[in-house]
């Protein structure tokens, strides 16, 4: 946990991606690593400034495929051969081609569940307060049409007149002091 | 084609002499509160408080339907043997395929990278579920005991009984309630970020209270979207198979029946067809009216009603081949039955039926749609998504019907005809989406800002950082 007492952190504003992406990449070249950029619809070149490249969602969603899959085939195949078999008109009692198709929609179903609510968790959401609401003009653009980088305090190389100064050499808006 | 059209028209792109996607002229702020300001209006629209009035009106006669169903059993129903499926599987089926065309745009679409469908995918998907609660009711009424219905999951139980795993019924459970959990995952999921926005935007304390719930908090943190939007295109990617098989799984209902008219294979790829097919037009149905209601023309364009039409045109042409194909291997596999079958579909008592369905499904719309004028002729494609439903609905009742009453035996022979209560559901259920489609475009925001917002100009990242101005006389 980040030291709950001071600032969380500088928060500047800016109108336009590109701007926000510039300043993202000269933060990270120089030296600064916890930082987050905040946008009303995903734009992959913040991410690549930020250097976030790989999530772990597919992986997550894969693992949720193979128990759907595996859970299901075993279930039916230990109901209809052991649990309770019937005799359909002769038919096997393992009549596995019948077992796939619930096994497929289970696989679809735990695949789908699992990417969800698996970014969800590693979103670290729900999370209703975050420091960064805290901010007075944070709540106005950040999900409408205004561009945030925030420089967290948590950074060693945080100085808070070092770091707003850096900030300020950007075509940024405003740089607010974002308390925790 | 830069020549069709008028020349003039500003939704024409001089270049291509394509329709735009979206109207020029819109920026992040615009967007938003066009969408927003439909969800967070202190002013709700008269028009709005009588259609759902009329709605709760035709849902007063589904409960009263239903209430009698549960009293007296399914003997209020026309169903009698040999036409032992009736209206609930015709509805199950039809209902369960109008859904289809929103997964449709919201998985299949976006897979493709078709940017055009941001712009409807969020009430496509919202029709969808509704259509999937009305579609899920009928399997569900149908057993007869309804209060029962548990029995169909696979779950532990004091009797020990198990549901028959090699029956297509009990797949049909699978496959429609994974098709409803998914659904109703990918569309919340989807509408998070739009939450966030309209929590920050509301003026009412509930409505903050309420959207901030249901945002969970989102911020628009650049790692939050980058695994965001790897879930959604994982999403996608699941549901793209996941409503191929839905329909396929309800198509063995009927394919898995040694039955003549039942019994073929062209059913899987046809009915999925057939489902996309009437799922277009029922999103035509309600797009037309919510687009002009809310003046929405700018975001829901020609250009999407064109390619929804033409979309149309080629699930169109599959069903057509589905028809054709039938007749054709009824005639081909020299089984006497098979023939007998298809004759007594086309010319027997129920002719008129396969009359209908030839016209309003094959005759009408293939004939039509072929025209450009025509396909972005909002009046006439309105008229022509009726025509369509229609025609869908009595496809499934033929196929439903006339394989039915009519069997090996002629000394088995019935007929079938549908009662009084039998109309009365079937009305109630389409009352019952109506109902929640009001509810949906009153509170959720219909049209994903989030992802309109991507398909600006002014989202372009340029290098050196270029300013807001010099972004804006670039896309001038």
């Amino acid at each position: 946990m980040p030291p709950r007492e001071g600032i969380y952190g500088l928060l500047a504003e800016f109108n336009t991606p590109s701007e926000l992406v510039h300043a993202t990449e000269a933060a990270h070249s120089a030296g600064y690593r916890r930082m987050e950029c905040y946008t009303p619809y995903p734009v992959e070149e913040a991410a690549s400034a930020l250097h976030f490249h790989k999530t772990r969602v597919p992986l997550v969603c894969l693992l949720g495929g193979v128990i759907g899959v595996t859970t299901a085939f075993m279930m039916q195949t230990w109901v209809a051969v052991w649990a309770y078999p019937l005799n359909i008109g002769g038919r096997p009692l393992f009549s596995w081609p019948a077992f796939i198709i619930p096994a497929y929609e289970w696989t679809i179903l735990f695949a789908g569940l699992s990417a969800a609510f698996g970014m969800i968790a590693l979103n670290g959401l729900p999370q209703l307060y975050h420091p960064v609401f805290n901010a007075p003009n944070f709540r106005s653009g950040a999900t409408t049409d205004k561009f945030f980088l925030c420089l967290e305090a948590a950074d060693p190389k945080f100085s808070v007149t070092e770091t707003r100064a850096f900030l300020e050499q950007f075509s940024a808006v405003s740089v607010v002091e974002v308390d925790h | 084609m830069a020549t069709k059209g008028p020349i003039n028209d500003p939704m024409i792109d001089p270049r291509t002499g394509e329709y735009a996607v979206i109207a020029p002229g819109h920026n992040f702020k615009s967007v938003t509160q066009k969408i927003a300001g439909i969800v967070l209006t202190s002013n709700t629209p008269l028009g709005w408080f009588f259609g759902l009035l009329v709605a709760s009106g035709f849902v007063t006669g589904l409960v009263i339907g239903l209430t009698w169903l549960v009293l007296k059993g399914v003997g209020i129903w026309g169903v009698t043997i040999p036409g032992a499926w009736g209206f609930a599987i015709i509805n199950f089926v039809w209902w369960i395929g109008i859904g289809h065309a929103g997964t449709l745009i919201s998985a299949i679409l976006l897979l493709f990278k078709q940017t055009w469908r941001n712009s409807i995918n969020r009430f496509a998907e919202a029709m969808t579920i509704f259509a999937v609660v009305c579609a899920g009711m009928f399997p569900l009424i149908h057993v007869g005991r309804p209060w029962l219905g548990y029995w169909l999951f696979p779950y532990p139980n004091t009797m020990n009984v198990w549901p028959q795993f090699r029956s297509p019924l009990a797949w049909d459970v699978f496959a429609v309630s994974t098709y409803a959990t998914i659904s109703v995952v990918f569309w919340y999921i989807g509408m998070i970020p739009d939450f966030g926005t309209l929590r920050d935007r509301a003026q009412l304390p509930l409505a903050k209270y309420f959207y901030g719930i249901l945002s969970l908090g989102w911020r628009g943190s650049t790692r939050h979207w980058i695994r965001y939007e790897s879930a959604s295109l994982l999403l996608a990617g699941l549901s793209t198979p996941l409503v191929l098989s839905v329909h396929t799984v309800i198509s063995f209902d009927f394919a898995v029946a040694a039955l003549p008219g039942w019994h073929t294979t062209i059913f899987p790829p046809y009915f999925v067809a057939g489902a996309i097919y009437s799922g277009f037009a029922m999103v035509i149905t309600l797009a037309i009216p919510i687009r002009k209601f809310y003046h929405l023309e700018d975001l829901v364009t020609l250009r999407h009603l064109d390619n929804m039409a033409k979309v149309m045109l080629g699930t169109g042409l599959i069903v057509g081949y589905g028809y054709g194909m039938e007749v054709f291997m009824a005639w081909y596999s020299a089984s006497h039955w098979e023939w007998f079958m298809m004759w007594n579909r086309m010319f027997g008592p129920m002719g008129w039926a396969y009359g209908i369905l030839i016209l309003t499904n094959l005759a009408i719309p293939l004939t039509t749609l072929w025209s450009r004028k025509l396909r972005v002729n909002v009046a006439f494609l309105f008229v022509l998504s009726f025509i369509i439903n229609t025609g869908m609905w009595f496809e499934r009742f033929v196929i439903v019907v006339t394989s039915l009453y009519r069997d090996f035996l002629p000394s088995s022979w019935g007929t079938y005809r549908a009662t009084r209560w039998d109309y009365i559901i079937y009305v109630g259920t389409l009352g019952l989406f109506t109902f929640l489609f009001f509810l949906f475009v009153r509170f959720l925001p219909m049209i994903p800002m989030n992802e309109i917002r991507m398909m600006l100009p002014q989202t372009k990242v340029t290098r050196g950082g270029a300013t807001a101005e010099q972004v804006s006389e670039e896309s001038a």
